[in-house]
């Protein structure tokens, strides 16, 4: 049987964070009330059927370590396959290979030891409810290489700018992977590659001193390879700065998007912790709004996410605004336009306001 | 070997519980939006530290066995030990019904056994408390006593429907009655017991022998220890403690869990209560609704309004409708329009726009499941 593994590689992705990534990778940034946004990719793996999956990952990945811990919520924890974080940990004398390629190379065995014939290749910016076995489908149906899954997007938005643009013939063969800003089919960091393929364009990248595989290994190859374009359909965001952070959890707030994210197709999963249910107290007024578990809510919150185990005591408001896990906010606090990382403390009677396009940041455990 | 090992009697059927214990046993009845009944219980065995733990089952145990599955959400899923559900067996004498609550532990003695343990906790699944077995398990030892069973005060007008027990300025039981007329004393038995194992096992022996014995912990084992002075002593308890055994005390004690002063038994961060959780997205409340004095769980979209309710996973609530002091198990729906008043409503039903269900403060509550909806919507007289 046709079988594909995962791979989320962290490597080379670019984001604008600034505090909200201080001390984590941007994988392992919350989203949408109580995930982080490798859930996304991890869940839609498994929801594909995938059940080996590996992470390349550099640097700040105490928070992801401790969030994906065995992968038991996503079911990865397996006798056969299951979950395999890669740090870097390389001792390879001879190693002459480096950007992504140091992972390729330090992690040959893991590549070689599974069964499965196929790859598919993920980052975690990408966030959308994937089933990528139609894709897969598609790949053996075309007798693809490379399968790109790409997003249409209505309007090109400046998160929109990081990201390849495809260029495609009327067959779906890629001809061109480019950087045209009027392009608005975006290469969504997902593609489904054949292993032996890919091993073979590792090989060739470290043969000539390349430093990003897909860059050097898919795009400048693009003549020799057949690569097709599969369309992604769905809601689907890109989220990279703390601006379309912000955009794209608001957006969460209209029924539709979050029916089409969490509801419409498989379940998202991520880490489950143990809060009881979100509790409304007397004074609480609440709406056009996402909770999770564990909230308890003695006052306004009018268009805003709260994570699981945020506070917001009477005669405080919360407007237009994204507070994190077990954020605490005080009586008679007004909060509008504002992110608030995890475990923050807002004492009493303060007021703080951002703007929609620059939304006001708090960094994780501040007492303010 | 093991210190202690627990007992968990969870086979009860739960009769007054109407319609909610059809299909389940009563330790799995919901309850707080989020859990089931047995959860309490086994979320203290968590927290004290017992971590091998018998759970008997025996009335319509599927729900039961599935949420209890290998013990994860408990920390209970251990190599050695954990938790063993024990359903009735038969073997190769034969076999039988657990017969009463003594005869389940009799019919596992060897389950004990196995863990050759210095004592054994009896417990039961139906009662929503907080309670640390530890400190009860110090005092059972520090007294060197053969039974320890818990007690709590309780009004002396209601004492008769308890188990009463006497006691001496040392906590010495000297007298034990099931619900008497007129109590001597007003500290109820909990049903929680610890007995040092050698001693339980002896009179386990015994009572099995006993043609006309009922084999029940509180009618026949607890008696027949007093009356061998054994030496048996009171553990008091104080605080939360509440049978959930009819419609009226369930739906009071979902009630009690929206108060400020027992809604803390969900939220103490130093005595979690565990269950399964179904990783279900935060829930959605619209623009329009309204919701105050309520508990409610991930994955409900409400667009109307929910006062002094508890709403389980997966909830509708739609616009125009006012949920009241109900009670809403999972993925129920609340059509436009309708009003709810001290209804608890059975996981699965949709409830038909415009539906008006209400009872007052001296009924007892109304359960509603897609039966007994269908039966009300059915004209008198049978319709056509």
């Amino acid at each position: 049987m046709d079988r594909m593994m995962g791979l989320i590689n962290l490597d080379h992705e670019h984001h604008v964070f600034n505090e909200l990534a201080y001390f984590r990778n941007n994988a392992s940034l919350p989203f949408g009330g109580r995930y982080r946004m490798i859930d996304f990719a991890l869940s839609n793996m498994v929801n594909s059927d995938i059940n080996e999956v590996a992470i390349f990952v550099r640097n700040k990945y105490r928070s992801l370590l401790d969030h994906i811990g065995t992968g038991e919520n996503w079911e990865l924890d397996r006798r056969n396959g299951g979950l395999f974080i890669l740090p870097p940990d390389w001792n390879d004398p001879s190693d002459r290979s480096i950007g992504d390629l140091r992972f390729f190379h330090n992690n040959r065995d893991y590549f070689h030891r599974g069964k499965s014939q196929y790859v598919l290749i993920s980052g975690s910016q990408f966030i959308s409810n994937t089933d990528y076995k139609n894709a897969f489908k598609f790949h053996l149906e075309r007798k693809a290489d490379v399968t790109l899954i790409s997003a249409h997007v209505d309007k090109v938005e400046s998160e929109h700018y990081p990201y390849f643009r495809i260029e495609a013939d009327e067959s779906g063969w890629v001809i061109n992977i480019t950087n045209d800003q009027k392009n608005s089919e975006l290469f969504t960091g997902v593609y489904i590659i054949n292993k032996a393929l890919l091993m073979d364009l590792v090989d060739e990248c470290i043969a000539y001193n390349k430093d990003n595989f897909f860059v050097c290994g898919i795009k400048e190859k693009l003549k020799n390879l057949k690569v097709q374009k599969y369309d992604h359909e769905g809601y689907s965001a890109f989220v990279n700065t703390i601006e379309s952070f912000y955009k794209q959890n608001m957006n969460l707030l209209q029924e539709e998007n979050y029916r089409d994210l969490f509801f419409n197709r498989n379940l998202v999963r991520t880490k489950i912790s143990n809060n009881p249910p979100a509790k409304y107290c007397e004074g609480s007024l609440v709406n056009h709004s996402l909770l999770a578990n564990g909230c308890v809510v003695d006052g306004t919150v009018e268009g805003s996410m709260l994570f699981r185990g945020v506070k917001v005591k009477s005669g405080a408001t919360v407007k237009n605004s994204i507070i994190m896990q077990r954020c605490t906010i005080e009586e008679g606090v007004y909060l509008e336009n504002v992110i608030l990382d995890k475990d923050v403390h807002v004492t009493k009677d303060q007021m703080f306001i951002g703007s929609k396009e620059k939304p006001y940041v708090v960094a994780k455990r501040q007492v303010i | 070997m093991k210190e202690c090992v627990g007992m968990l009697l969870a086979g009860g059927e739960g009769k007054r519980l109407g319609a909610l214990t059809h299909n389940g046993a009563k330790p799995a009845v919901p309850f707080g939006g989020k859990y089931r009944i047995i959860d309490f219980t086994l979320s203290n065995c968590t927290n004290s530290g017992i971590q091998t733990l018998g759970v008997l089952t025996q009335y319509s145990p599927l729900e039961l066995n599935k949420h209890i599955g290998n013990g994860k959400p408990w920390d209970m899923n251990r190599q050695y030990g954990g938790v063993t559900v024990l359903s009735p067996y038969t073997g190769k004498t034969g076999g039988d019904w657990y017969s009463g609550t003594a005869d389940a532990i009799y019919q596992n003695i060897h389950f004990i056994d196995q863990y050759d343990p210095d004592y054994v906790l009896v417990i039961s699944g139906d009662h929503i408390y907080q309670m640390d077995y530890e400190k009860m398990l110090e005092q059972h030892k520090e007294t060197e006593a053969d039974a320890t069973v818990s007690v709590i005060e309780v009004p002396w007008k209601e004492a008769s429907r308890f188990g009463v027990l006497s006691v001496s300025e040392n906590h010495r039981i000297y007298e034990f009655e099931e619900k008497p007329a007129n109590p001597q004393s007003n500290l109820a038995s909990m049903g929680i017991y610890i007995f040092t194992w050698d001693k339980l096992k002896a009179y386990l022996l015994e009572d099995a022998n006993n043609k006309a014995s009922s084999h029940d912990f509180g009618k026949d084992i607890i008696p027949s220890m007093l009356q061998t002075n054994c030496r048996m002593f009171a553990y008091r308890f104080s605080g939360y403690w509440k049978d959930v055994g009819t419609l009226q005390s369930y739906w009071e004690a979902n009630m009690d869990i929206l108060q400020e002063k027992t809604g803390s038994i969900l939220n103490d961060e130093n005595w979690r209560i565990y269950t399964n959780d179904s990783n279900l997205p935060p829930q959605y409340v619209s623009q329009h609704a309204t919701v105050t004095n309520s508990l409610v769980n991930s994955g409900c979209f409400i667009y109307g309004n929910v006062e002094n309710s508890v709403l389980f996973k997966n909830v509708r609530i739609e616009k125009g409708s006012t949920v009241r002091q109900s009670i809403i198990h999972s993925e129920a729906s609340i059509a436009a329009n309708c009003i709810l008043d001290r209804v608890i409503v059975m996981e699965n039903t949709v409830i038909p726009e415009g539906t008006i269900l209400q009872r007052s403060e001296d009924e007892e509550p109304l359960v509603i499941n897609e039966d007994i909806l269908g039966a009300m919507l059915t004209p008198a007289g049978g319709g056509k």
